[in-house]
């Protein structure tokens, strides 16, 4: 058995070295962990109080003590920052990781039962899908109202139909195989079936999805905070940061653009580590 | 007599299509001895496979009874489908998407002994290791995945998996097709070697004539669901009656220059499956066809173990 757990983990391993191969997809994984580490670390790194306000810098620009400058209210952008990475690295995360699940549970009934059960379980989505997903999460976030945990709820209800139709294209392409026939004639039960054997066969593209929708999420929710539904201030999540700062934004861009510039990089690095994962992942490409 | 491994009586097996009811298996009787082979030959889409399916219950019958071992099978749930199933295994044609490609070849093999939860850990190393051993895996292959292996040694990994549960009756559904002659020859010497020293009961299915031939105690000639002819191996390719095995006969090509192949060329495309009328199903493309032909047919002994099912074989031949 540790043969087994052995090779199990060269299959982990040939995923990376495959990875490690795209330089671009490693500068994506290298930011992302480094904003991870930030966010959990934030208080310690942070050198003021995200919510401590000096008056005397109100709307200062960059400076040696004030890195990214103060917003409005005299507070230190750069600690905010820091601060708020926890809020939308979180969302982005657990809004990810919930849809996720309940999608590929959803997909993997629909494909591998299909007939009617399928038929219902996709119209259903068809519905769901045909509201503009930033409506539907503005939809979502004024029923729950806003606040951090309803954001992630919202954002995960309209990730779900998209996650959920993958994994059923994925189970539908997979379910015609013959191993398939030979585990229920060896009496595997659906259960397992499903997830011992379809799953892990369906994963690639969803885990590529995933993680790009990570990305699509933070920035999603920084568009939710800054219409007011999302996270409330004071907490300093990206969006309510930027949604915070349009009314300043020309007489003290700074405002604006560092908020702005952490959502764009860390979509970008997510999108660069995705793009290398869907290659890494093809077996058309094992050396 | 013995009581036959498996008894078919009548098996009807139909899916509902948008066009009409799809006559895959029409009315399917036979039997099998314990340690036989039964070939069954047709062209693709005759319903080869979804008769050996239908046995073994990955498809439902939609009418007709399956006896295993005098024990009738034909509608179980549960624990006795369980238990049936076992007994009852197949090999597929297919030696790549036959195997899951992402789990070793050990896991493969292990999991019918796991899923039975009959086995502790120790008993499970031990038979799987028994069971690559007895289809000739080489233990350093044991780790290695689906796709690191040639056809030849994937088909053994799928004849392992099929022998983990010890059933008495394997399906094999085409299993050699998709394998280079050289490694044919090693797969069908391994099945026989392993029904010699278990006794298995095999239901061989094929299009493929000189392995038939070679394997088959006695073979059934199946067209469009239908069984048109059926005897022992050694009959058929001497004596065959009925005017589509003589054409499908006619086309194994010979390597005798004094006697060259005469080939007898079938015109006409094989008919819709799909509510077909009565009578008989080849008659469009026979050459010796009458109005007699479009009745419904009924199956003749015309010698002892030697069924026909044609109203003009007394005629023909």
């Amino acid at each position: 058995m540790a043969e087994v757990k052995a090779k199990k983990k060269s299959e982990v391993v040939r995923v990376l070295r495959q990875l490690s191969k795209n330089k671009l997809a490693v500068l994506g994984g290298i930011i992302f962990f480094i904003e991870v580490i930030v966010a959990i670390l934030a208080p310690v790194i942070a050198p003021y109080d995200h919510t401590a306000m000096d008056l005397m810098n109100i709307n200062a620009g960059p400076s040696a003590a004030h890195w990214f400058g103060c917003d409005d209210l005299g507070r230190d952008i750069f600690s905010r920052i820091i601060i708020g990475s926890r809020y939308s690295i979180t969302i982005g995360i657990c809004a990810i990781a919930i849809a996720t699940v309940i999608g590929c549970a959803i997909g993997a009934v629909a494909g591998y039962y299909g007939g009617w059960v399928d038929n219902i379980i996709m119209r259903i989505l068809d519905v769901i899908q045909a509201i503009p997903g930033m409506l539907l999460m503005i939809v979502a976030a004024a029923m729950l109202g806003p606040g951090f945990l309803n954001t992630i709820m919202a954002m995960s209800i309209g990730t779900i139909p998209g996650m959920a139709r993958m994994l059923r294209a994925q189970m539908l392409k997979e379910r015609g195989n013959e191993y398939i026939e030979a585990e229920t004639s060896i009496n595997c039960s659906t259960f397992r079936i499903i997830l011992s054997h379809l799953l892990p066969n369906c994963m690639s593209p969803i885990i590529v999805q995933a993680t790009m929708g990570v990305g699509q999420t933070i920035t999603l929710a920084a568009g939710l905070s800054f219409l007011g539904l999302g996270v409330q201030p004071p907490a300093p999540e990206w969006g309510a940061m930027l949604s915070n700062a349009r009314a300043f934004m020309r007489t003290a861009p700074h405002l604006v653009i560092f908020p702005g510039l952490a959502i764009a990089v860390t979509v970008l690095a997510l999108n660069l580590l995705g793009d290398g994962l869907r290659d890494a992942l093809d077996p058309k490409l094992k050396n | 007599m013995a009581t036959p491994v498996i008894e078919v009586q009548h098996l009807k097996k139909y899916f509902p299509t948008p066009r009409g009811m799809l006559h895959a298996v029409d009315d399917v009787t036979f039997t099998i001895e314990k340690g036989k082979t039964l070939g069954v030959v047709g062209e693709s889409g005759c319903g080869k496979s979804t008769l050996g399916r239908t046995i073994i219950h990955l498809h439902e019958s939609t009418e007709g009874k399956i006896f295993l071992n005098g024990k009738d099978v034909t509608r179980l749930a549960g624990k006795n489908l369980k238990a049936a199933r076992e007994k009852m295994q197949i090999v597929f044609q297919d030696p790549y998407s036959s195997l899951d490609p992402r789990k070793t070849i050990d896991s493969t093999v292990r999991e019918p002994l796991v899923v039975s939860g009959r086995y502790s850990k120790k008993e499970i190393d031990e038979k799987t290791e028994s069971l690559m051993e007895l289809v000739g895996i080489d233990e350093r292959l044991r780790m290695a995945y689906p796709h690191e292996l040639d056809g030849g040694r994937r088909q053994r990994v799928g004849i392992a998996r099929a022998l983990a549960l010890e059933p008495e009756f394997i399906v094999c559904d085409e299993p050699v097709s998709a394998l280079d002659v050289s490694i044919q020859a090693q797969v069908l010497n391994l099945l026989k070697k392993l029904q010699m020293e278990k006794g298995l009961t095999y239901m061989f299915v094929t299009h493929d004539m000189s392995v038939v031939r070679h394997i088959s105690d006695d073979i059934c000639v199946m067209y469009l669901g239908q069984v048109v002819e059926k005897c022992s191996s050694k009959e058929l390719f001497q004596k065959p009656m009925h005017p589509y095995t003589k054409a499908l006969l006619s086309a194994i090509p010979s390597t005798d220059i004094h006697n060259p192949m005469k080939r007898e060329i079938l015109k006409g495309e094989i008919t819709s499956p799909v509510n077909p009328k009565p009578g008989c199903r080849f008659a469009a493309r026979c050459p010796h066809a009458t109005e007699a032909c479009l009745q419904p047919q009924r199956q003749e002994e015309v010698s002892p173990g030697h069924f026909v099912t044609c109203c003009r074989v007394h005629e023909v031949n």
